[in-house]
């Protein structure tokens, strides 16, 4: 170790991950087996409400290789009810959610009953076998049928379909003032309603489960995104003492929220494998994931902005509806709630106020999905931004310029209360205006439109910002979440040298092995290949909150930082004994200790040194511990602010309505940058998902809420060739909230990128009379919509597989 | 039924279900775990093997009809410990992130560059167009593919599966 070596925070490591995964060496849950391991099968309801009459399980239980089948009744009584964490407000109706349906089913895929065999053939064929008889229940689909006077009812018990309203208010905050004053001499008023259609995760690895009750412990291997969380969940809700309970994460292929679950397949996995005394595992087929694992988004957004006529923003108002589906998931509740404080974006509203009201509907339970809640707020005030520009007739960066939070006044209080410590809106947008060739484009745009050329050209903006980084413990707090919002790290020094992390984050995809060794390397001093990062054990990593709202780097790295603060804090005290000077004397840089002052050539001593030092003891100070592990809990005290500038542009073929991204520029500003490499393959992974949304992905129910697009067939994640190629490229405002600059970035391509590609869209077909399609925004709706001026083609219950991305437009397949 | 197949140059004699998808037989029989299953509808791709050198989709081929053949896997690609050129370029361009579709991936792409060696950035997205990938966004592959083209010698057909000689994988080998 020199000084002068190069800092590993910065540089573009390739993954220590990658050289098992990309050798088939893997540990996804369904790779296990243990001797004598039972499979379990899922019979999952066909109806979208109704009551049970009858099961018949005795001719599946007498089939080849069957060992029991499981209805509801036989689980009532130690099923418990399905964790909810998140009670919004004090007032919040909130139904039993059982693993298994018992006497009534409240959406089509809800599990009501569930077989156990020798092989996962043999329980699938005891499925068929099962005989249940049915009794329809009127559907409620629509969310503001259900809010309406004499709606029929998901769950009669609560007497309404309403869970709650949750309200913020600018006014009575004292963050800001009246909205309904601004409205009421509002010089320009835009009103919009906007869809969010309900989307599903998608994440590539099916959910799998095996429990083992063998052991002391039970032992869960899920994939999960949240191994601590699904280990706290287990024993509150089946009773099952949490120190007999082990859960592992083992390599887990994606998760984008949707494995931000206590899921009823990991219960009932572990209900069954105790029954049986036997290692037992469930996993999901893709219809089954689809149907049944929770969904995201559906948000009806009823949106009212008040402006000047000098494009000055003065108000905004916000009214959702919020589809929860039949039942309350983990954190179903506060998803459209953490976009509350999102609508006022970068802009500086003086007044705002929202209200969301989270609907029941016999739909798949809604949840976590990549962004939460800010996606929704991001493309509702970027929409609304472009409305007033054309409004108003000016450029759409003109009017967000006009209004945004300029770089020199950060800190910035917000009329949401938040305070957004860093940013620079200004460079982000000029660089991307830059690389996208802005005026060009625009120029083009208003040559093919005097020409009336059938395909135009659009142009879409958006400059967001998000808060991430959940989450500041007293913030979550306030918001009547159930826990806190910290994370934990440990350092193990080794004998020899090398180092053990042990972090409370659980990675599944985002490379926090290679991004926690360089952060370690850079504060201890050892080599980047020194390091091994272990995580997603309750026994190894014994504490933590896992991985979400991208949390990992802002959270979980920080309390990393800490404990190798106390490492090196506890080695200062042994080296300055072996340089025999005073601790206050010794300093440390790259690797080793030296007596400040003495210069490069003098005495030395490296961590290596006091490592092995502490482990012989053998020569330690007095009352020192011969120890140099240490752990630290790291609680933010702010959210992490990451922004940028996206901007599309689409040639929309008005003849066939057909959408082609022709060119996609995103500008972010994620802070410090721990690996290039990795922040750009976020990026890149969260614009697809986003634009996605604006333009494949729906998740559509006929109407006896049957899921029509319930296989990847008919649902369109996209594919290579749907996609264009991204230009990505950041400025760099350092975070102030955290010793190391840095801000999350794993959901900030999808919160930015669906508004820019609708916006495009829509500028295309704008001077056809068109000022909005509803996403996706199908080769069908924008023929629609340029012919009739209808957003909604192919809508709610109409259209089963929206995009049709990989279809060319003379018709055929590519 | 009686089947014998070579899987990753290992000959294998079992007597299978006549219904048993390949994906199922070399998971669950052979312990090939590294070849996944990420869907029931033949969408995915993440189960793509070779089958007799060319790439298939193991969820829609029967272990019957592997009777008498050759299929090699994600775990069979490697040679001497040294990574199939597609692997290291996968690796050397960020093509992964959670790697779950990346077994099926580096086989289509492998197949992909026996049938045209020189592909431009469509030809590798559209011949990649049955394998999904959720984390990517699909640019780094596309651009692992087009660098692994670059490293590997020109070829067809089953050839493409073998590591070239160390002069034909300069950065692709060991590094």
């Amino acid at each position: 170790m020199t000084a002068t070596v190069e800092p590993e925070i910065g540089r573009a490591r390739l993954r220590k991950e990658d050289a098992r995964l990309i050798a088939g060496r893997t540990r996804w849950t369904d790779n296990l087996t243990l001797p004598g391991l039972l499979h379990m099968a899922i019979l999952r309801s066909p109806m979208a409400h109704a009551r049970i009459t009858a099961i018949d399980v005795t001719v599946a239980r007498k089939m080849s290789g069957v060992l029991a089948v499981f209805t509801g009744a036989d689980l009532a009584d130690e099923q418990g009810s399905l964790p909810c964490a998140w009670p919004i407000t004090e007032d919040m109706k909130s139904p039993s959610a059982p693993s298994v349906a018992v006497d009534r089913v409240n959406f089509a895929g809800e599990a009501v009953a569930v077989v156990v065999a020798r092989s996962a053939y043999e329980a699938a064929d005891a499925l068929e076998a099962i005989d249940v008889d049915y009794d329809e229940l009127p559907v409620v689909l629509d969310m503001e049928a259900a809010v309406a006077e004499g709606a029929d009812l998901v769950h009669e018990d609560l007497g309404t379909n309403t869970s709650a309203t949750w309200v913020f208010d600018s006014a009575e905050a004292g963050t800001g003032s009246d909205v309904e004053q601004a409205i009421a001499e509002a010089e320009v008023l835009i009103e919009r309603t906007y869809r969010q259609q309900r989307l599903i995760p998608a994440f590539m690895e099916p959910r799998s489960v095996v429990v083992d009750p063998t052991g002391e412990q039970f032992t869960m291997w899920s994939a999960t995104q949240v191994p601590h969380i699904l280990r706290v969940m287990l024993a509150m809700t089946l009773s099952v003492p949490e120190h007999k309970v082990r859960v592992i994460a083992p390599d887990v292929g994606g998760g984008f929220g949707g494995k931000l679950q206590v899921t009823p397949e990991e219960v009932l996995t572990f209900l069954v494998a105790r029954r049986m005394g036997k290692a037992v595992k469930y996993t999901e087929t893709r219809s089954e994931s689809i149907l049944a694992a929770h969904h995201g988004r559906d948000q009806l957004q009823k949106l009212t902005l008040a402006a000047r006529r000098d494009g000055t923003v003065t108000g905004l108002k916000v009214e959702l509806l919020a589809d929860m589906g039949a039942y309350l998931r983990l954190v179903s509740p506060g998803v459209p709630i953490l976009g509350a404080f999102m609508f006022n974006a970068i802009y500086k509203f003086p007044a705002y106020r929202f209200v969301c009201t989270n609907v029941f509907t016999n739909k798949t339970p809604t949840d976590a999905y990549r962004g939460a809640g800010r996606p929704e707020a991001t493309f509702a005030i970027e929409r609304l931004m472009d409305e007033l520009a054309a409004e108003l007739g000016v450029d759409p960066i003109e009017v967000r310029e006009r209004n945004w939070i300029r770089h020199e006044e950060f800190p910035f209080t917000t009329v949401a209360g938040l305070t957004y410590d860093s940013g620079n809106y200004e460079a982000a947008t000029a660089k991307a205006k830059e690389l996208f060739g802005y005026d060009a484009l625009r120029a083009e745009q208003r040559e093919r439109r005097e020409r009336g050329d059938s395909v135009q050209l659009g142009i879409g903006t958006s400059t967001f910002t998000e808060m991430c980084g959940l989450a500041p413990s007293r913030v979550l707090g306030s918001l009547s979440y159930g826990a806190g919002g910290w994370e934990h790290a440990a350092i193990r020094m080794l004998p020899t040298g090398k180092v053990e992390v042990v972090t409370g984050s659980s990675p599944h995809g985002q490379g926090h092995e290679t991004a926690w060794s360089q952060i370690v390397a850079d504060q201890l001093g050892v080599p980047f290949e020194d390091v091994e990062v272990l995580h997603g054990d309750t026994q190894s990593s014994h504490k933590g909150m896992d991985t979400y709202g991208s949390r990992s780097l802002t959270v979980g790295a920080m309390a990393v930082v800490r404990a190798a603060d106390k490492v090196k804090a506890k080695a200062a005290k042994v080296a300055a004994h072996m340089l025999e000077a005073s601790e206050g004397d010794v300093e440390f840089e790259a690797g080793a200790f030296r007596v400040r002052g003495a210069g490069a050539t003098a005495k030395s001593v490296s961590i290596q040194d006091v490592a092995l030092a502490v482990f012989a003891a053998h020569d330690l100070p007095d009352g020192v511990e011969p120890n140099l592990d240490s752990e630290a809990t790291f609680d933010p005290e702010n959210f992490s602010y990451p922004h940028g500038t996206h901007l599309c542009a689409v040639e929309v073929d008005t003849e066939t309505g057909r959408v082609d991204v022709r060119s996609y520029v995103a500008v972010d500003d994620v802070g410090k940058v721990v690996n290039p490499l990795i922040v750009e393959g976020q990026v890149h992974g969260g614009l697809a998902q986003g634009i996605a949304q604006a333009l494949f992905e729906e998740a559509v129910h006929d109407e006896s809420g049957t899921l029509l697009t319930g296989t990847f067939a008919d649902y369109l994640v996209p594919s290579a060739a749907d996609l264009p190629t991204f230009t990505t490229d950041r400025t760099e405002t350092p975070a102030t909230s955290n010793v190391l600059g840095v801000k999350g970035v794993g959901e900030a391509g999808t919160i930015a990128s669906t508004p820019a590609v609708v916006n495009a869209v829509v500028d295309a077909v704008r001077h056809l009379g068109v000022s909005d399609i509803q996403m996706p925004c199908t080769p069908m709706r924008v023929w629609q919509a340029i012919r009739t001026g209808q957003t909604d083609a192919g809508g709610l219950g109409n259209e089963a597989g929206g995009g049709l991305g990989s279809i060319d437009s003379s018709g055929g397949a590519r | 039924m009686r089947i014998t197949v070579t899987v990753d140059g290992t000959t294998f004699t079992d007597d299978v279900e006549p219904r048993q998808l390949l994906v199922h037989y070399l998971r669950e029989r052979l312990g090939k775990v590294g070849t996944v299953v990420g869907c029931d509808t033949s969408n995915c791709g993440a189960c793509t093997v070779h089958l007799d050198g060319h790439s298939v989709k193991s969820c829609s081929v029967l272990a019957v009809q592997a009777d008498g053949s050759e299929v090699t896997t994600i775990e069979g690609l490697a040679r001497d410990g040294r990574l199939h050129p597609v692997q290291q370029a996968f690796h050397d361009n960020h093509a992964l992130q959670c790697g779950f579709c990346t077994p099926g991936m580096i086989m289509q792409s492998i197949d992909l560059l026996a049938d045209n060696p020189d592909p431009d950035e469509q030809a590798v997205r559209e011949g990649l167009e049955g394998n999904l990938c959720r984390c990517t966004g699909y640019q780094n592959i596309v651009r692992a593919v087009r660098a692994a083209a670059s490293t590997m010698s020109g070829g067809a057909g089953p050839e493409a599966e073998q590591v070239a000689p160390a002069s034909n994988v300069a950065g692709g080998g060991d590094r």
